[in-house]
């Protein structure tokens, strides 16, 4: 290739100082994000290990492999683990801290200093957790369900809810970042109209952390007091409601649902754009169902409640308004297909992870819809079918979007390119053995196998089979982006400035940036995603 | 950012009302006033919430458009939690005809 001339490595944040204290005391909110990667990445893989246990356990009828106790245990801390130690910090705390800074054109976070205390904050709570895991661990379920979690469970709930208590306070220190920084820190030029929509996301992301977090602290703190001090809030012999504990802990825990979704939507609107070098259809539509999702995701949360016996009339009204989240939603996918549409679209491996999303999403969303269905929740309420659904949303949508961005952004974070043909075999892989994982379990729920049985009758068994056999292969799809990532630090290609040819300040300073991000601080005079304007180069250079 | 120091006179000022206050509702739980011992105990919560939140978080002072707008934001947002759980407990036990 012609631009391989040997140039002395440029100086930047990867290179500009070495050793373990100047990673451990950082503030620069790039090399944060990577301790945010390797960190989530550790737990990932515990929970993806509890995960792998759980489907081992179901491959037969009977409970063989572990006895009832142990198997609540690990769907509880699967649960617990992938969501508040994986999921919610995922895209937010890996790409929206490496990133939202270098779009908005930021020499860095508003506090950078309260940046690193989250990683801290995340790291004392993983910390717990993992002794809470290593010493017995938990087996309420990741919901805490009183009464069972304050009176009867006999296993480490407060420690499992202290642990949870600190993570939360990790990610409402990451929200309150990015609020301060969106609106204080954008370069000169970069209006609220020209924001990239990944920031947008970003933002209504960010509102959720800052106002629902916060319910689901005292919730927890609540939960221990109760178990305690045995104080009465939940429990109805002293006057307490213990349904009063699930509409706390759904304000929070249904919006949160939107803290993985809306980043994964933000990190496709980045694709989507680059991949079919067209503008966003309805930019100004998409900027604002991010916002609408992240205000209408609050009026919703008792449709987890719709057997547990609230009110008649407030179930009819949960119901209605649950329909109501849809229509942000669908505003997002039909805009994505329509940018599509007459674009001229490359199938990169981001892309590949794109179109998973929008195909899985869209299931995962439409049988939200069966679900506030009042009459269809309660044949289905805790069975499969939910947790095909939710899975379809949280790993079909959230995950396939962090990987996608993670591919996409790859070459800027670590200076190299991945192996493009490896890249789409492990995107093709996650995706079949997703679907292989998590399609069964529709029918499995729809034919009414209860979710949180380590056993059940023999006539589930096949799709059961199926199920598991979906699971370890897409462990495999996990496992190898894994591995050429950290192969390509060493021997990928090096990447040039913008090797996808793509719009947006990021991609205007060099890979990786350097540690303040711009050499010149930028001066924006151009819309988000303007590709008619980015000169066609002849080809994209993938590896 | 306007800096609007308070002297530490204030703070304590602050601090001792609010533990008036604290010793207010215990006594007042003692007292048996019906249909009004939610409501009195309610009353003097939410006034020193709003110590906490004039004084000791400054908003009193709070001259900037952003702080305001998440002060709005965050007791919209507590008016929904308040709002739609009271549409559950507002009619749980009503008789469905
Ligand atoms: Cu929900």
């Amino acid at each position: 290739m012609a631009t391989a001339v040997i140039t002395p490595e440029r100086e930047n944040y990867l290179n500009q100082e070495y050793g373990i204290k100047s990673w451990l005391l950082t503030v620069d909110h790039k090399r944060i994000a990577l301790l945010y990667l390797v960190s989530i990445t550790f737990f990932f893989f515990i929970g993806g290990f509890f995960a792998l246990l759980i489907r081992l356990e179901l491959l037969t009828p009977a409970g063989d492999l572990v006895q009832a106790d142990t198997y609540n245990k690990l769907f509880t801390m699967h649960g617990q683990v992938m969501i508040f130690f994986f999921l919610i910090p995922s895209i937010p705390a890996v790409l929206g801290n490496f990133l939202v800074p270098l779009m908005i054109g930021a020499k860095d976070l508003a506090f950078p200093r309260l940046n690193l205390l989250s990683w801290y904050l995340y790291i004392i709570a993983g910390a717990l957790m993992l002794h809470c895991i290593c010493t017995g661990g938990v087996d309420t379920g990741w919901t805490f369900y009183t009464p069972f979690s304050t009176a009867f469970s006999n296993t480490k709930v407060v420690e499992a809810g202290v642990a949870i208590f600190i993570a939360g306070f990790s990610s409402i220190l990451t929200g309150l970042n990015f609020v301060v920084t969106i609106h204080r820190m954008r370069a000169p030029g970069m209006t609220w109209d020209r924001l990239p929509l990944f920031i947008w996301a970003h933002y209504a992301t960010s509102v959720i952390q800052l106002l629902g977090t916060p319910v689901l602290a005292i919730t927890l703190l609540l939960v221990v007091f109760e178990r305690v001090f045995h104080l009465g809030i939940f429990d109805p012999t002293r006057g307490g409601d213990p349904l009063l504990f699930q509409h706390l802990f759904w304000f929070y825990s249904h919006p949160a649902v939107y803290i993985m979704i809306l980043p994964a939507m933000a990190v496709e609107s980045e694709v989507i754009a680059c991949f079919t070098r067209k503008r966003i259809f309805g930019y100004k539509f998409v900027a604002m169902s991010s916002i609408a999702i992240a205000v209408f995701g609050f009026l919703v949360w008792a449709h987890h409640m719709f057997v547990a016996g609230i009110s008649l009339y407030s179930a009819l009204i949960f119901s209605a308004l649950s329909y109501l989240v849809a229509v942000p939603s669908a505003i997002k996918v039909f805009n994505w297909t329509a940018t599509m549409y007459k674009g001229s679209i490359t199938f990169t491996t981001p892309m590949l992870y794109a179109f998973g999303f929008i195909g899985l999403f869209t299931m995962g969303g439409l049988t939200g819809l069966f679900l506030a269905a009042l009459g269809i929740d309660v044949h289905v309420t805790d069975t499969y079918f939910v947790i095909a659904h939710f899975h379809y949303i949280m790993v079909g949508g959230a995950v396939m979007g962090y990987l996608g961005g993670l591919h996409f952004w790859w070459p800027k974070i670590s200076g190299r390119m991945y192996p493009e043909w490896l890249g789409k075999f492990a995107a093709l892989i996650v995706f079949l053995g997703f679907n292989l994982t998590f399609f069964p379990q529709f029918i499995l729920g729809y034919m009414g196998m209860p979710r949180r049985y380590w056993q059940y009758p023999p006539e589930f068994q096949v799709l059961n089979v199926l199920s598991t056999a979906g699971s370890t292969i897409l462990a495999v799809g996990y496992v190898l982006p894994m591995v050429y990532f950290l192969w390509s630090m060493r021997y990928g290609k090096p990447a040039t400035e913008n090797p996808w040819n793509a719009a947006g300040l990021e991609w205007k300073t060099s890979s990786p940036p350097p540690t303040f991000n711009f050499d010149q601080p930028p001066v924006v005079d151009f819309e988000a995603y303007d590709y008619e304007h980015i000169p066609e180069v002849e080809e994209v250079p993938v590896g | 950012m306007s800096e609007h120091v308070l002297s530490s006179k204030m703070y304590y000022g602050i601090w001792i009302a609010l533990m008036i206050l604290t010793v207010v509702t215990a006594r007042v739980a003692f007292i048996d006033l019906g249909p009004f011992n939610t409501v009195v105990a309610l009353v003097i919560a939410t006034g020193k919430a709003l110590l906490v939140v004039l004084f000791f978080m400054h908003v009193k002072y709070a001259s900037e458009k952003l702080v305001k707008m998440v002060i709005v934001a965050s007791i919209f947002w507590l008016l929904l939690l308040l709002l739609l759980s009271l549409a559950d407990y507002g009619t749980r036990y009503a008789r469905h005809g």
